[in-house]
């Protein structure tokens, strides 16, 4: 028996071996990821305060941060809306391929975001397949933001469909039973019952597509032409400053999206911590 | 059939009509083909636009090849470490109870909400030519940044929650009533592990090494920070994608994505298998990959 | 109001769950739909509701063939056996849900719809629980809440569906009292389902024994009790000793023994004799009795119980008995049924049972 056995922090237990795992997990923990993420923040308040919020100010990372979270923005809500609908067409109806498409949902989860970055490239450019049909028509999706937007839609649809289907599918049909004997309508019995309950899913999946849309680096240089002030994101701006060698600068845009990714996190964990209290069960 | 139809006359009280129900399975499947499925013929269809032979060419070109077996090398390191500390800290947390544990695991899930650019980001501050170990580094002539340890550091970072997140929620569920009968009667901790807990965790396990795989050979940003892209030398398969990309070498690059793409296709196959075949023991645990 | 169901037959993907059922509910009247598992109990409730469809037969609401109503349109309260609470609303919202998801211009003002959902929190006995959230009720009081919902709509037929199976003993003993002055009080002709006898025989106006799919036997407790039509409704309700006997010359005998009971109209051959633990006394050892070996007394509450075996067959017998009672219980016992049912002992078919009910003593 170690000493941690006897730590007061922890509830005693016959079962061996705590010590070891877990002071193995909580070093490897800190060499990989909390001493590197340290390091980032060190190196950003050895920047000083002005210095640091004249670098995080500058126009072009204000541009780049503002397209980043605008297109995540709207990506993740795009992926609310068909999300849903996917999620629902999935749980409740029957029909052929249901299976093949349920399991090609995770496509973008293992597929590379280069490999995706190039297709989706090559299938908006204005002389190839959907570009070359949208062109006709003046729509121009490729080397524009909208096609970031595109990108982070692809992206982020496996958070929403894989957050709402197993609520979907937990939801007690009784209580679709119970609002039909109480005289509703399928509609209200839906906007009423249905949806409510979905909420802190379909906020919980939001808030995942959004966070991952605000880093997402990959899929989109190939595709959105990265003009700056109009369609570069922050990462590349971190990128391209880490080229130049301006390690000052890149610290500082990085700075400013760890902080936004806490804060994703955090509205993610009261999200949950919501739903737990108002329905008992986390999504 | 008289009598079937004067006992339906109304909707069932739990489904959508039967316009509504084809109208929004259709726009499931247009979303879904749209999104999802055309990117993925894409891939194929420009990989051998070139022929077979073309495809084959492409694909044992020697800087490919130098390609595919640095992916390899680094997901051969990145990947069982990632697995032993998934299982140690999976043993830590879900078989004891102790203060700060659910911040622990908010820790480990870090990793998921970094930007993949900020994971590489971070090695380069403190390993880079100006980082904080840079001159020590150059003095002694390590490499990292531009070299294959920083490929697998970038990679670690971004794979680091694979594994424990599938492990923690599935132990957490059995708790500890096997390991603690298997201590009664006499087993060692190993022998615990092995014979007990390992057995009961074991698909949870192959599932988490299976997504943390997909992401450690397929992940771009990270290693595109670190790498310094040296053909040949620190190119990585998503990496030399990039530069046939840019090259205009498309047919190349997608031969190269083809790869990637198929790996991204076994890998579902193989979750999809997992989940339809061994669902009850694999955790709750939704899509935060 | 009156519901008439005629030769409802419901099948689920080819597998039955009821065949050819008929029933007259009467208005204002309390009845129980008992029976074992899969029996086809809760199929009808939810035919009844209208969250099913008949394969075959109708169901009349009054005049009103409700065939041709949803179950938007028929107006029925419904309990579920989970209660199906908004788990999204606060109590006042759920029990208001009825009224505010009607038509405009059917809808009564909101500050009404506030105050009958108080007005249904003081009948159910839960006043100023209207802000709470169903997760913060207790079981009873989820139970309460869904009632209240239900009466909300003022609907023309209550159902409720095993209203008490998931709560515990205490709670279940007395939210049955109050369900049973509750509905004395408001005269909603009520239907609920369950598979405890107990429940049923103590609340209903009426029972209805179901058995896999089919109707047993519908009568008041007494006539369920004391008359059970079939060895099934016997045995479901109620703790039961059998012993194979014969009928020969109108004499019925066990093991070639006669017992001094009436053959009842049972005709001769083969015989099944059901009895009650409380419903067997221990005699003086004289011809007409049956004898057993005594092979356990246990203690059971306020009561003593024998357990005999009987005959060659040392078929089981369990007799109650009380506390203070005289007798010598070991050794040979001597028995003889106060109340008791005797039926053929070939296999019946429900439909022929009605011709050859038994009689009591």
């Amino acid at each position: 028996m170690t000493a941690a056995e006897s730590w007061s922090w922890r509830r005693p237990s016959v079962i061996p071996g705590f010590g070891m795992t877990f002071g193995f997990a909580l070093t490897y923990l800190s060499l990989i990821v909390l001493i590197p993420l340290a390091a980032l923040i060190v190196r950003s308040t050895s920047l000083g305060w002005t210095e640091f919020w004249h670098l995080a100010l500058d126009a072009r990372t204000v541009a780049a941060l503002r397209t980043s979270f605008g297109s995540a923005l709207a990506a993740a809500i795009v992926n609310c809306v068909f999300g849903l609908v996917l999620a629902w067409v999935l749980v409740r109806y029957r029909f052929p391929g249901k299976r093949l498409i349920d399991s090609m949902i995770d496509l973008p989860f293992a597929l590379p975001t280069a490999v995706a970055g190039i297709a989706l490239s090559t299938l908006y450019a204005p002389n190839d397949w959907i570009g070359a049909l949208l062109a006709p028509y003046g729509i121009k999706i490729a080397y524009t933001p909208a096609s970031i937007v595109v990108a982070l839609v692809f992206i982020g649809l496996p958070f929403v469909v894989r957050t709402v289907e197993p609520v979907l599918a937990d939801l007690d049909r009784e209580l679709e039973e119970a609002a039909a004997t109480l005289g509703a309508g399928r509609l209200q019995t839906v906007l009423r019952v249905v949806l409510p309950q979905l909420v802190p899913a379909l906020l919980t999946g939001f808030a995942l597509a959004l966070a991952r849309g605000i880093g997402e680096y990959g899929s989109i240089v190939f595709i959105a032409g990265n003009i700056p002030f109009v369609s570069e994101i922050a990462p590349l701006l971190i990128v391209i400053r880490l080229e130049e060698f301006n390690y000052p600068a890149a610290t500082a845009v990085a700075s400013v999206m760890l902080m936004i990714s806490f804060a994703m996190l955090l509205a993610i964990n009261l999200i949950q911590a919501w739903s737990r209290r108002r329905f008992g069960h986390v999504v | 059939m008289s009598s079937e139809r004067r006992h339906r006359p109304v909707a069932s009280a739990t489904t959508e009509s039967t316009p509504l129900r084809v109208t929004l399975i259709a726009v499931a499947l247009v979303f879904f083909a749209l999104f999802l499925l055309l990117p993925l013929l894409l891939v194929f269809t420009e990989a051998l636009r070139a022929g077979l032979a073309g495809y084959v060419k492409a694909i044992t070109e020697p800087d490919a090849l130098a390609a595919i077996r640095l992916t390899l090398t680094v997901a051969a390191i990145a990947v069982p470490a990632n697995m032993i500390f998934g299982i140690a800290a999976a043993w830590a947390i879900a078989k004891f109870d102790f203060k700060g544990k659910s911040f622990v695991i908010t820790l480990i899930d870090l990793p998921f909400s970094v930007s993949p650019v900020i994971s590489g980001l971070v090695y380069v501050l403190l390993f880079g030519a100006q980082g904080y170990f840079g001159p020590w580094l150059s003095a002694h002539n390590v490499e990292i940044i531009f070299a294959l340890p920083g490929i697998v550091l970038a990679t670690m970072f971004v794979t680091f929650p694979f594994v424990a997140r599938e492990l923690i929620p599935l132990m957490q569920q059995q708790g500890t009533g096997d390991e603690e009968a298997a201590l009664s009667l006499g087993a060692s901790g190993f022998k615990t592990f092995l014979y007990v807990t390992l057995p009961n965790a074991k698909w949870a396990l192959l599932y988490g090494v299976l997504l943390c795989n997909a992401r450690a050979m397929g992940e771009f940003g990270a290693v595109a920070v670190v790498s310094g892209k040296i053909r040949g030398v620190t190119n990585t398969m998503p990496l030399h994608v990039e530069i046939l990309y840019n090259e205009y070498a498309f047919t190349a690059a997608f031969a190269v994505a083809s790869l990637l793409a198929l790996l991204a296709l076994f890998t579902l196959a193989v979750k999809a298998l997992l989940e339809w075949r061994y669902g009850d023991q694999l955790a709750a645990s939704n899509g935060r990959h | 109001m009156e519901i008439r169901i005629r030769n409802v037959r419901k099948e689920f993907e080819r597998y039955p769950a009821l065949h050819g059922v008929s029933l007259d509910i009467h208005s204002g009247e309390l009845i129980a739909l008992l029976g074992p598992s899969g029996s086809g109990k809760t199929t009808l409730l939810r035919l009844i509701a209208g969250l099913e469809w008949p394969t075959e037969g109708s169901i009349f609401f009054g005049e009103d063939d409700a065939s041709s109503m949803n179950v938007q349109e028929r107006n029925i309260g419904f309990v579920f056996q989970s209660y199906a609470l908004f788990k999204h609303m606060t109590v006042a919202d759920n029990i208001g849900f009825g009224l505010r998801v009607r038509p405009r211009g059917a809808r009564p003002p909101s500050a009404e719809i506030r105050r009958r959902a108080s007005e249904l929190l003081d009948l159910v006995q839960l006043s100023g629980l209207e802000s709470r959230f169903p997760a913060q009720l207790s079981g009873g009081q989820r139970q309460r809440v869904a009632l209240a919902r239900a009466l909300a709509i003022e609907p023309r037929v209550l159902l409720l569906d095993e209203p008490f199976g998931a709560l515990d003993a205490k709670v279940r003993r007395e939210l049955r009292q109050w369900l049973r002055e509750l509905h004395d009080k408001t005269g909603h002709t009520t239907v609920f389902v369950t598979h405890d006898q107990e429940e049923a025989l103590e609340l209903a106006d009426r029972v209805v024994v179901m058995s896999q799919g089919r109707i047993e036997q519908v009568g008041t407790p007494d006539e369920i009790y004391d008359r059970p039509n079939s060895p099934f409704v016997f045995s479901f309700i109620g703790e039961t000793s059998e012993l194979p006997a014969s009928v020969a010359d109108g004499r019925v005998s066990i093991d070639g023994q006669s017992v001094d009971i009436g053959v009842a109209g049972v005709a001769d051959g083969a015989a099944r004799l059901l009895m009650r633990p409380n419903g067997i006394d221990v005699v003086e050892e004289r011809p007409g009795t049956i004898a057993g070996d005594v092979i356990a007394v246990r203690r059971s509450g306020g009561w003593r119980r024998v357990e005999l075996l009987i005959g060659a067959g040392r078929h089981r017998v369990e007799v109650e008995l009380p506390v203070d009672a005289t007798q010598n219980l070991t050794g040979r016992l001597h028995i003889l049924p106060r109340h008791w049912q005797l039926y053929p002992a070939v296999a019946l078919s429900q439909a022929s049972l009605g011709a050859s009910l038994p009689a009591t003593e």
